[in-house]
């Protein structure tokens, strides 16, 4: 975490986010999502900046981004795959997916691989249960699926 | 423009009406053969689905298809493509209905959109590939209405899913929108209390309390500043019914918060939501922004004084702030965590102020009980569950989608009539409501009426909707085990039966279901269950033992199959499976040996293999290779 290094504008970005939103520490999560949807992730020396402008501890902060499994304290990949395990999923073979993900890609849940290209995580319902299981990878969702259609899928976004 | 009275309404409302009423037509008659503009019909809508599901199989695509299509045919003036929220039959889709006909298609890919026009919309023929084929007669069915799926339903709180373009407050103006809202500041606010109160409408996020009574509570504590929150959390996993109803139908729920202000006297509203709904998110800020536009928000509302705003509130993926007072925390920027009760958040809720909350889907059946009468919607449901309710059906059932029925339904009706019944012809095993709150019923329980009070004396609970079927193939310890994970990694942590309790619960299941269980276990998992369930801060933990000891009363012998047999009978716990071959079968292949990573199947070629148990990981990958069915697995 700590060979992050903050650039002047992203710094800069961030405060902007917060003066948005007059620095009320009651925004402190409207705060979160926004920072961490141009950062892509919150890691420590942005929590610190946001806690300065709010006027908090910065322990607060961190307290806040580790409670909720939206954020993330750590940079996912530049396509972040997540696998639904909501109980519609799950029952249809999720699992096996999921494995089946972690196989493919040599990553566990949580990890990216090397070349920082693929993520992985779990989800809990994409409210596509229709289509069950289900898998979204970047922004596309892909439903019906089986563990032998997972190559195939990475190989959609070979470079 | 502004609407400043409700003689405005009204007018703006006949207006609307006009624009809608070839779709209002159609709803209520049933037209045997097609329409085409070759036959004379002047004008024809398009409803393509614009729910999450359906836009999951590329339903925006098969819109801007039609929409090129119909602007290369040169008919776009008269054919309009409408996007309203889901139609509830996800199992099928992306849907596509054709107006005024009411032609119901299903599966609809984006290449299929020239020949529904072509042939449909100019010609005036069905595409008879792509109407739904009913199961059991084998005929094709072209109007959803005589659809066994939506036969047995009542669509209340879903009156304009699937209908209306929720991105235009027209169409929900048109539908008597904000009609109640009118109304009632033109009553007493105690009037229209009282008949909330009259129709019998409970909370539908899980507790089943009366919402008049609540709102009756919140309205005794005077205060500057009060609030009407929207509880849009929906955090069961799998379940979709809040998310449907915003996503289809925004405007219900605004008319509704500003309703319960008027009779709680708050004029501030939230909507906390969560952050992974991006289209709700989305259709609930149009539509905040277009009843702002038209002055249906804000100052002095319809010219008669009342005042109310809303903004939304975005949650970031924790279970726990489903819970009302973690949810206010949260809003308040904090760690969701639960707070005891009393005070209720009706005395001290957000920052300290009256805050009354309330779940979407109660909220989305106001408007049409006061419109239509309470005693219209007590006569609906059971003696005390009034109206009805939807659920979320979806796992191992034909008819996966949005349904609401009637309170007193019951469960069979719900599996076998509106859902078609288990998937691939297997055989039934449970259902799960209540989510990981709730519990499993059984073949049992299929007869009994659901309401609040039946499904708590069946051991679960209504929850907020999630409907899960499951069938022989899913091991009741390991569905078990699986909501408790759940639990585990939710638990906010602030109480230690919570906290401590439910991880020694899932550790007693991973030793049952890796074959390491003991009979001492299953007892010491039902006393654990009932001092969590006894001792926890909020209902999380009192409520995440339920699925563990509802499938302990229905399934025990499941469990002692696990511990004293090292038997799953559904083939899920890995660790208790046998893989071999059968050697009368193995015709020596040796593609299974080919593809095993662990190396655990030797043999000669033409000769029957055979696999090593103790190098055997079970990862199924050799029967999956294996072309003549030889690898077994016990
Ligand atoms: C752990 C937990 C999770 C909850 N999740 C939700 C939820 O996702 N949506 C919801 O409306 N209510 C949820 N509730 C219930 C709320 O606390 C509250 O009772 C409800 O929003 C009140 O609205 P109603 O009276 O209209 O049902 C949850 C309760 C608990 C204990
Ligand atoms: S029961 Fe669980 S979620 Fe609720 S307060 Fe206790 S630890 Fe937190
Ligand atoms: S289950 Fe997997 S490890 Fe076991 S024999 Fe088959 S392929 Fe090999
Ligand atoms: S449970 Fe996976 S999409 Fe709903
Ligand atoms: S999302 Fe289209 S029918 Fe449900």
């Amino acid at each position: 975490m700590s060979e992050f290094k903050l650039s002047c504008e992203a710094a800069r970005e961030v405060e902007e986010i917060c003066e948005k939103f007059h620095n009320d520490p009651g925004e402190l999560i409207s705060i979160l999502h926004e920072t961490q949807s141009k950062l892509g992730y919150l890691p420590e020396p942005v929590q610190r900046i946001i806690a300065g402008k709010l006027g908090i501890a910065p322990q607060k902060v961190y307290g806040v981004v580790t409670f909720y499994s939206f954020f993330t304290m750590t940079p996912k990949g530049r396509i972040p795959i997540s696998v639904c395990l909501g109980t519609a999923c799950y029952v249809r073979g999720a699992d096996k997916l999921l494995e089946e993900f972690k196989r493919v890609l040599n990553i566990d849940v949580g990890e990216t691989t090397p070349d920082g290209k693929f993520s992985l995580d779990c989800l809990r319902c994409v409210g596509a249960c229709g289509l069950a299981p289900v898998a979204t990878v970047g922004d596309k969702v892909y439903g019906r699926l089986n563990p032998s259609d997972i190559k195939k899928i990475v190989a959609e976004y070979a470079d | 423009m502004k609407i400043r009275s409700a003689d405005a309404l009204e007018s703006i409302r006949r207006e609307a009406l006009k624009a809608l009423s070839v779709r209002e037509e159609a709803n209520s008659s049933v037209l045997e053969s097609a329409s085409g503009l070759d036959k004379g019909t002047p004008h024809m809508e398009i409803l393509c689905c614009g729910g999450t599901g359906c836009k999951a199989s590329e339903s925006s695509k098969i819109v801007d298809n039609f929409n090129q299509a119909l602007a290369a045919h040169g008919i776009a003036d008269k054919v309009k493509v409408i996007v309203p929220g889901c139609f509830g039959f996800c199992e099928k889709g992306p849907i596509v209905k054709i107006v005024p006909d009411n032609t119901f298609y299903t599966s609809v890919r984006p290449e299929d959109v020239e020949e529904i026009v072509v042939s449909h919309i100019i010609g005036g023929e069905r595409v008879e590939r792509l109407l739904y084929t009913d199961p059991g007669s084998g005929k094709r069915i072209s109007d959803s209405k005589h659809m066994n799926f939506y036969r047995k339903q009542m669509r209340i709180a879903l009156r304009n899913c699937g209908f209306i373009d929720p991105e235009n407050i027209l169409d929900y103006i048109a539908r008597d929108g904000y009609k109640a809202l009118a109304d009632s500041l033109q009553r007493d606010s105690l009037e229209v209390l009282a008949d909330i109160k009259a129709s019998g409408l409970r909370g539908r996020g899980g507790a089943g309390f009366p919402t008049g009574v609540k709102w009756e509570i919140a309205r005794k504590f005077n205060a500057p500043h009060k609030y009407v929150v929207c509880n849009a959390d929906e955090g069961d996993p799998g379940a979709f019914m809040d998310r449907s109803i915003m996503e289809g139908d925004p405007n219900s729920v605004i008319e509704a918060m500003m309703i319960c202000g008027y009779c709680i006297n708050a004029n501030h509203g939230l909507i906390y939501i969560r952050a992974e709904y991006p289209l709700a998110v989305h259709r609930l800020q149009v539509a905040i922004a277009q009843a702002r536009e038209y002055g249906l928000l804000g100052e002095n509302i319809l010219g008669t004084g009342f005042s109310f705003d809303i903004e939304i509130r975005y949650g970031a993926g924790a279970f726990v702030c489903g819970e009302e007072t973690a949810l206010i925390h949260s809003m308040e920027g904090k760690r969701g965590e639960p707070t005891l009760k009393p005070p209720f958040p009706a005395e001290a809720g957000y920052f300290g102020n009256p805050t009354n909350v309330n779940n979407v889907e109660t909220l989305a059946n106001v408007p049409v009980i006061l419109t239509k009468g309470p005693a219209w919607f007590s006569s609906i449901g059971t003696e005390k569950s009034k109206g009805t309710k939807v659920f979320a059906l979806a796992g191992k059932i034909n008819n996966v989608g949005l349904i609401e029925v009637p309170m007193g339904t019951t469960l069979r009706e719900i599996i076998y009539d509106v859902g078609g019944g288990v998937k691939n012809g297997k055989k039934f095993k449970a259902v799960q409501t209540g989510g990981p709150s709730g519990g499993c019923l059984t073949e049992k329980h299929l007869d009994i009426p659901i309401d609040y009070e039946s499904l708590a004396a069946a051991g679960s609970m209504m929850g907020s909707g999630g409907m899960i079927v499951m069938d022989e193939d899913d091991c009741m310890v390991s569905v078990a085990k699986f909501f408790l994970e759940f639990t585990v990694g939710e638990s906010c942590g602030k109480c230690t039966p919570c906290r401590i309790g439910n991880k020694r619960m899932l550790e007693i299941l991973e030793r049952i279901t890796d074959g390491r269980g003991t009979m001492e276990d299953i007892d010491k998992l039902e006393n654990l269950a009932k001092v969590i369930k006894d001792t926890a801060l909020c209902g999380l933990g009192q409520t995440s033992p339920n699925p563990v000891l509802s499938t302990l009363a229905n399934f025990r012998e499941e469990y002692e199959e696990h511990v004293k047999d090292h038997v799953c009978r559904a083939h899920k716990c890995k660790a208790l499976l046998t893989y071999a071959i059968d050697p009368v079968l193995c015709k020596g292949c040796s593609a299974c040996a080919r593809g095993c990573p662990a190396e655990a199947i030797t043999g000669e070629v033409r000769k029957p293999f055979s696999i090593n148990p103790d190098k055997c990981i079970r990862c199924g990958m050799c029967i999956s290779r294996c072309k003549f069915g030889a690898i077994k697995v016990y």
